[in-house]
């Protein structure tokens, strides 16, 4: 409890705004904040607080919450007994401010509303199958806390799904070389919207980067 | 006021050999950073001694269990010695692990020799063999008298005999408090002061001059005019509230259901004075008499949901009981509750724990809230991950009990030959599941002892952990590298050798899969 890090403030907006809306969260309605977020994903799934996403693979998963790790936040993994570590940690992760909670056990739900109360992100991956009713009561903590919930696996309602799609990996041949970079396209679904997608290299030592900026494209499906 | 202190030696061996499993007559020691911090009583029988290099203790003691140093284990340990002697007189201080100080008990057990007596035999019948007690008018005096006696035994100094107690004492006791103690009496030694007794005789304005604020500390402590209380500090006594029940009330759910209006007029009691408490006293009376006392203390503060919980623990550990108590009738609260009575023990303003507008303050309530998270899931389910060095993905990394610090790991920045390059697995299984990989003519592939691969893998699947079913059906191998052969302590019946290989299925999913001569399995994913 030595350190106390600042909450970042974002330079490309005006600080009366930022303060503004930390005031009104601090008085119980909290404005739609948003929550750092990885550079390479911003521009398709800009974290907001009051918000759950739904995620399909454990990179993903990380990579969701490592902007807010980065940024100064806390954030927390529930449910992963197989949780890796040096992977957090090369994706940008900072554990000195994680929680991890391996087994979650039967009262997952006060077990996950508990860490919503105090972690600013807060992955799961669900133990047993969520009813909306369960969903709606995390839903309404995340919003009262002004954190978001990331969950690999099933949930009745999400902000937005990220999946990974066309993962491809660059590196081993048949016996010789090793993993190297991978490159993947996150495909972001939300409702009824127009599904976005982004293509991404995964570099080998785990920072997430986008090829450049004509390859990035934006395509109805 | 009279104190009693409870003195268990070499508490961290104790505790540590309890963890470990070892017998008490067994030669152990704690060691810390290759020195020996504690030891016990069978080991400074082989001549082992505090301070002595690891490799000394085990040539003069070959049979002595070297044991980690770990405060937290301590700490926890001594909640159950607090606790037994917390049935027999409310208001314990743990001054530190292995010593504790409370009020001494007075006319209820009649002397106060009966009382040591009766505190020693508790905690001797909860498995505590090692005590000894102290009674005195000031604290100093009452350690001195403790660490005077034999085991099992109890030392009384009559009221107002502190300095003469003390008088022949040797001065090195004073050595004990650690590094300051050790400097201010190799500086009396030198002065050809040998007891407290010489000590105390000086002026005091002299020893001020001389010594600084310790060295006139130590000369009050010798005079035993010790001014150190352990009580905490304590509020205007108009800020305690009470709820009264009429009729008795005498399961613990009925008691938490009941105290919550009580607790949130506490909270706005204090509030409109601008105050929090950050130590909470909670007494539970029964048939007029104080059955159950004792002091909460909050990471940040307490709001009335917290007291609420905190009532709920105090009267549940008091019907589940631990080991030490077992001996005690467990099941339900002894007597019906007639009052339970919240004192504030430790306030502050509440200016300092508001919200910061700047951020800050962010750390002390992730503590909080990962408290009520531990007592949900237990002290050992929250984890902090943290890096290490090592070969395989699952030795790369370890978690950390939330709250206790990391020890034991391995260096990070060692080359670690034989590990697997590439970047780290975002998945890593702690039982690697099962898994088969097969070549062309579909027979599983094998690496001989020269670390050749009998077949290119063409096809895999990967089992459930648990057994179940399939991870991943059967799928081609798209692409794989490897393999990174290794044999891990081969001179002391290690595991044997293992070849790792990364494996690329059609789906675009990487594994890392493991071939030993048992077979396949699957050590770490790419997800």
């Amino acid at each position: 409890m030595s350190t106390r890090p600042a909450i970042a403030l974002d330079p490309t907006r005006s600080v009366v705004d930022q303060l503004r809306e930390r005031v009104a969260a601090m008085e119980r309605r909290p404005a739609r904040e948003s929550i750092a977020t990885l550079p390479a994903l911003a521009e398709v799934a800009p974290l907001t607080a009051g918000s759950t996403y739904g995620v399909d693979s454990a990179t993903l998963a990380l990579a969701m919450a490592a902007g807010a790790s980065q940024a100064g936040e806390w954030v927390g993994f529930a449910g992963w007994s197989d949780f890796g570590v040096e992977a957090a940690a090369g994706l940008g992760i900072e554990l000195s401010r994680t929680v991890l909670v391996p087994d979650l056990g039967e009262h997952w739900l006060e077990v996950t509303a508990a860490l919503i109360d105090v972690l600013r992100v807060v992955v799961i991956r669900p133990p047993a199958v969520v009813d909306a009713r369960a969903a709606e009561k995390l839903e309404s903590r995340l919003r009262t806390r002004s954190g978001a919930l990331v969950v690999w696996g099933q949930w009745p309602r999400c902000e937005a799904r990220l999946s990974l799609e066309h993962s491809r990996w660059s590196g081993p041949q048949s016996g010789a070389g090793w993993l190297g970079e991978r490159s993947v396209s996150v495909v972001v679904r939300r409702g009824e919207r127009v599904v976005q997608r982004a293509d991404l290299t995964v570099a080998a030592g785990l920072e997430l980067v986008v090829p450049s900026p004509t390859s990035l494209r934006r395509a109805v499906t | 006021m009279r104190v009693l202190v409870v003195w268990c030696p070499d508490w961290s061996v104790v505790a540590a050999a309890a963890q470990a499993g070892l017998g008490r007559s067994e030669p152990a020691a704690v060691v810390s950073g290759n020195l020996v911090e504690v030891c016990n009583a069978a080991a400074r029988a082989s001549g082992v001694r505090r301070g002595m290099r690891r490799r000394d203790a085990q040539s003069r003691c070959p049979g002595l269990a070297l044991l980690p140093a770990n405060d937290e284990r301590d700490a926890r340990a001594f909640e159950a010695v607090l606790s037994a002697v917390e049935e027999l007189r409310p208001g314990v201080a743990s001054l530190r692990p292995g010593l504790l100080a409370v009020r001494a008990p007075g006319g209820w057990f009649g002397t106060e020799a009966n009382a040591a007596a009766t505190i020693c035999e508790t905690l001797v019948e909860g498995g505590v063999p090692d005590v000894r007690l102290g009674v005195a008018d000031d604290l100093f005096t009452a350690e001195q008298a403790a660490r005077s006696v034999d085991t099992q035994a109890w030392e009384v100094v009559p009221a107002g005999g502190s300095a003469r107690f003390l008088a022949p004492l040797p001065i090195d006791v004073v050595a004990a408090e650690g590094a300051e103690g050790r400097d201010a009496v190799s500086l009396l030694r030198r002065l050809g002061l040998r007891t407290l007794g010489d000590l105390a005789a000086l002026p005091g304005d002299a020893i001020e001059a001389r010594l600084g604020r310790y060295g006139a500390s130590v000369w009050r402590r010798a005079r035993g005019e010790d001014p150190a209380l352990f009580a905490a500090r304590s509020a205007p006594p108009e800020l305690e509230e009470q709820v009264v029940f009429e009729p008795p009330l005498d399961s613990a759910e009925a008691v938490t259901f009941s105290v919550r209006t009580t607790t949130e007029r506490f909270v706005a009691g204090l509030a409109a004075r601008q105050l929090v408490a950050t130590g909470v006293r909670i007494e539970v009376e029964s048939e007029g008499v104080v059955v159950s006392a004792r002091t909460w203390l909050h990471p940040r503060f307490f709001a009335p949901r917290d007291l609420v919980d905190r009532v709920h623990w105090q009267l549940q550990s008091a019907e589940m009981g631990g080991s030490l108590r077992a001996r005690k009738e467990s099941g339900g609260i002894s007597a019906p509750v007639e009052l339970v009575r919240f004192v504030p023990d430790a306030v502050e303003p509440a200016a300092a724990h508001g919200e910061a507008l700047w951020g800050g303050g962010s750390d002390d309530r992730v503590e909080r809230g990962v408290a009520r998270v531990q007592a949900m899931v237990g002290f050992d389910a929250v984890r902090r991950p943290v890096r290490q060095g090592g070969r395989s993905p699952a030795a790369r990394h370890a978690t950390v009990t939330w709250g206790e610090k990391a020890v034991d790991l391995r260096p990070v920045d060692r080359p670690w030959p034989g590990s697997v390059p590439g970047p780290a697995p975002v998945r890593v299984f702690a039982e690697p599941p099962l898994a088969e990989v097969v070549g062309d003519d579909g027979r599983v592939v094998a690496v001989c002892e020269r670390g050749l691969v009998s077949a290119e893998p063409r096809r895999f699947r990967l089992a459930r952990p648990d057994g179940t079913g399939a991870l991943l059906p059967w799928q081609p191998v798209s692409a794989w590298a490897g393999p990174w052969p290794c044999d891990e302590s081969w001179w002391s019946g290690g595991a044997g050798l293992t070849s790792r290989f990364q494996v690329v299925g059609a789906d675009g999913r990487a594994w890392l899969l493991v071939c030993r001569e048992t077979g396949w399995s699957v050590e770490a994913g790419y997800d």
